[in-house]
């Protein structure tokens, strides 16, 4: 336990991606099984313990110290097992508990004596092992850690990162047969046939490359503005992952009660409204929910729009040409009819000119912009360059003005580099801004230096961390969309804002007006 | 209690008062308690020293210094100074009269301080103690250990430059102290706002060891160590020291949420007050039956004082906050 209680604290206080990958590879590398297990689910979010309410928690901590004290130091401190931690009595007697032992007794502790059981393990641990065993317990770790994160702490030239996601959902903490593998010893023999595969990226198309590129060898597909999701029907089960592996069935339960079939398809998830495609925001909406109401599944039913299959009644088509694989797939969608579930179709053309015009008419918002992809290639993971480009919409611009600064984080601390800008509104007492959105990156690290500079030239009131600066400013800022939301004073939000220039030159008097902008939804 | 801060009406003194005032007695000479301007001061000579580094010479009207232990008559009563164990001449005032003792604490830890006389304890009736960490959470680790994991962090990552956010008074030359009594005799590099104080130190028989300034010409600051003022720690100053690691130094550095809210990324728990353990000790200890609590959490501790039958009150001192300069 104890060696894992500081690397939760050494993580929560550790910014860099970087930096945290290496403290998670130390720490697997030195901690032995069944422990390094159990932790990798405590950070994945696999470790299924029985939950203990805050209200055990407050209960046992107030038997012991006296509840005005707690009172005022819970206020003070403000986190429940934080401050239990701090609080309890003593500096941990005897051993203290490995963490298969916390999981083995708090896994067999009936109902009724979980929280002796809980209060008996505390007495062995010194703060931080507290802390992270009343983390453990409630849930809410809160290291920035992701499972992709953890997962690429395991990685190594001879496990590659695509081979760990394959075989993740076989696998069940504390990962025995993983690690085995890891430290050299065999493959794990899993069923991955509910499994997530790994996918196939695209690559930002280079215009410039066109010319080059012979239109007849390629199959054109809108790109949809959804999100890309792998769904799995198998006799075992049903599963919706994102294009990363993590398992959204849950948020979804209209999809996966449809899946009545067998295979494994590849698509972009989309909510309608009526016969249309709903906005992005409404889809973001059903996905930030844990559990989904009737109500949100009729007014906003989800549906998969497919592009590709990798597997139809276990057997896998990957190997096979994307021309192949869509053949199968058009004529599995028109034998098996699944609902819920409609074909993306090939997009017809003859050069690129023609798909450029096409491209440039796209004004659904529901289009992100145009897929091309080599009839001939064999479905791979990862991103590689040549069989699948993106060919994106030009982004929106507006030239906007700074109004806010806040610093950075990591090596951006000392920097003022996160941007919140506005565009003018007419009001009663003449022109004013309001701010329309915020970005952080789009700049050179010699603009940052500059910017940063400006800003602490012209600073003028503070909001906590946040500097406001006097109008003076104009930020050319490309976004992907905008739309119209009554969250934000503007009435807008911007999708994906970036800077793409710093326009030192023009005077902020020429910046948009936010009904300039909100004619772009 | 008097606007201008803690007052004895027999002696005719106020203690640590925030506005200049006719006569005052300094417990040591963090900004919170020492002001400029006042006509006559009374503060052990370390203390007195400090003072006119500090504000000037022209400061004060008068600086009386009085070493630790040496009575005093002030007006109708007896003064001394005790040891407080804060900072360098750091101490308690001890005020008698008529078979009454009372003892204003000041700041003071009971924690190792290498940098000045330990915290002496005075029988008292009336203890007027600080509660800066007056929360049974604030349970101080040694400086040993916190130090020790300076080291470590330091061995791991050689590739960064770790800059140690400090004040100029006391925290510096106790985290120097305890670097030289750990063995490491690298030289260690300082921001200008503290190179003064830690001169003044070593004239006063404190060693620190070899200081280099931070803003030499040196390109290269990878695995060493600097120290610097915490707003200096996260601004343009520190772009020259290359991959800096934050770190903290403080008590506060106990509670995650601000230890983050600071954005260090190495927090040491190193105080220079009392941790609540160190205050309830002092407090039993003293004997006394009636206890003052300033500076902080003086909620907490008065409830505490209840529980053990000792009378309590807070005083609201003005101008003291958790900002003061010397957690
Ligand atoms: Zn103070
Ligand atoms: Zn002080």
């Amino acid at each position: 336990m104890t060696p894992f209680a500081h690397l939760l604290e050494t993580l929560a206080f550790t910014p860099g991606r970087n930096a945290k990958l290496a403290h998670l590879q130390h720490f697997f590398a030195q901690t032995p099984d069944p422990d390094r297990g159990w932790a990798l689910a405590a950070l994945a979010g696999t470790l299924d313990l029985p939950h203990v309410t805050s209200s055990v928690i407050r209960a046992l901590v107030e038997e012991r110290v006296d509840p005005v004290l707690f009172r005022l130091s819970y206020d003070y401190v403000g986190d429940l097992a934080e401050t239990v931690a701090l609080l309890w009595p003593g500096k941990g007697n005897g051993t203290p508990p490995t963490l298969d032992e916390v999981v083995g007794s708090l896994r067999m502790a009936g109902r009724t004596d979980r929280a002796a059981v809980l209060a008996q393990l505390l007495e062995r641990l010194d703060g931080s092992g507290r802390y992270a065993l009343i983390k453990l317990c409630t849930g809410g770790m809160r290291v920035g850690v992701s499972t992709r994160l953890v997962q690429t702490a395991l990685a190594g030239p001879d496990h590659p990162l695509e081979d760990i996601t394959e075989m993740w959902f076989g696998l069940e903490p504390p990962y025995l047969p993983l690690f085995a593998w890891l430290d050299g010893g065999a493959r794990p023999d899993l069923d991955l046939s509910l499994a997530f595969r790994p996918v196939m990226l695209a690559t930002p198309l280079d215009e410039a490359r066109l010319a080059d590129m012979v239109p007849a060898q390629f199959v054109a597909e809108w790109k949809w503005d959804g999100i890309r999701v792998q769904a799995v029907a198998t006799p075992e089960g049903r599963r919706l992952y994102t294009r990363t592996g993590e398992d959204i069935s849950a948020a979804f339960p209209d999809v996966i009660d449809r899946m009545d079939w067998h295979a494994c398809l590849d698509g972009e998830l989309l909510v309608r409204a009526g016969a249309d495609v709903a906005p992005f925001a409404d889809l973001q909406k059903r996905l930030n929910r844990k559990r989904v109401t009737a109500k949100m599944m009729a007014e906003r039913p989800a549906m998969i729009r497919v592009y590709d299959i990798l597997e139809e009644d276990g057997e896998d088509l990957r190997p096979l040409p994307l021309e192949t694989r869509q053949a199968r797939l058009a004529a599995w969608v028109g034998r098996v009819r699944p609902g819920g579930v409609d074909l993306s179709a090939p997009i017809a053309f003859d050069d690129w000119a023609e798909l450029s015009a096409l491209r440039a008419g796209a004004r659904d918002d529901a289009l992100e912009g145009l897929m091309l992809k080599r009839r001939d290639a064999p479905y791979v993971a990862g991103r590689p360059v040549g069989p699948w480009f993106k060919w994106k919409r030009d982004p929106l611009e507006a030239d906007c003005v700074l109004m806010y600064a806040q610093r950075g984080h990591g090596k951006r601390s000392s920097y003022y580099s996160d941007y919140t800008f506005g565009a003018w509104v007419d009001g009663p007492e003449g022109r004013r801004l309001l701010p329309v959105g915020k970005a952080y990156s789009g700049f050179t690290d010699e603009e940052l230096v500059r910017l940063d500079k400006w800003v602490r030239a012209n600073f003028t009131e503070r909001f906590g961390p946040v500097r406001g600066v006097r109008p003076g400013l104009v930020l050319e800022v490309v976004f992907d969309a905008v739309q119209a939301s009554p969250r934000h004073k503007s009435g807008l939000a911007m999708r994906f804002p970036r800077i793409r220039r710093i326009r030192w030159d023009k005077p902020i008097e020429e910046a948009a007006t936010v009904a300039d902008i909100r004619a772009l939804i | 209690m008097r606007d201008q801060g803690l007052y004895c009406p027999q002696g005719g003194f106020f203690i640590d008062p925030v506005v200049p005032v006719e006569r005052a007695v300094i417990t040591h000479a963090h900004g919170d308690h020492c002001r400029p301007g006042h006509r006559a001061i009374l503060a052990t000579p370390e203390t007195g020293l400090i003072a006119q580094a500090r504000y000037g010479a022209e400061a004060f009207g008068r600086v009386e210094g009085l070493p630790y232990g040496m009575a005093q008559a002030v007006g109708g009563v007896t003064v001394r100074f005790a040891p407080a164990g804060h900072v360098l001449g750091s101490a308690q005032v001890v005020i008698e009269r008529a078979g009454v003792r009372a003892v204003v604490s000041g700041d003071y830890t009971r924690g190792v301080n290498p940098t000045c006389t330990p915290f002496e304890l005075v029988p008292c009736d009336l203890f007027v103690t600080e509660a800066t960490f007056g929360l049974p959470v604030f349970d101080h680790p040694s400086l040993e250990g916190e130090i020790a994991k300076l080291l470590a962090s330091v061995a791991a990552f050689p590739e960064r430059c770790h800059v140690v956010g400090v004040y100029a008074l006391g925290k510096a030359q106790r985290i120097l102290a305890g670097l030289r009594a750990a063995g490491y005799d690298r030289t260690v590099f300082i921001h200008g706002a503290l190179e003064r104080l830690c001169d003044l130190y070593e004239e006063l028989g404190v060693p620190l060891g070899p200081r280099a300034p931070a803003t030499t010409a040196r390109k290269d600051f990878a695995g060493e160590i600097v120290l610097a003022p915490p707003g200096a720690l996260q601004d343009r100053w520190s772009r020259r020291l290359g991959d800096v690691l934050p770190v903290g130094a403080s008590g506060w550095m106990q509670v995650r949420a601000r230890a983050r809210q600071r954005r260090v990324e190495l927090p040491l728990i190193i105080s220079d007050h009392c941790d609540w353990e160190g205050l309830t000790r002092t407090i039993t200890e003293t004997g006394a039956r009636t206890v003052w609590v300033t500076h902080g959490a003086e909620e907490a501790l008065c409830h505490w004082c209840a529980t053990q039958g000792i009378d309590a009150a807070p005083l609201a001192l003005a101008g003291r906050g958790e900002d003061g300069d010397g957690d």
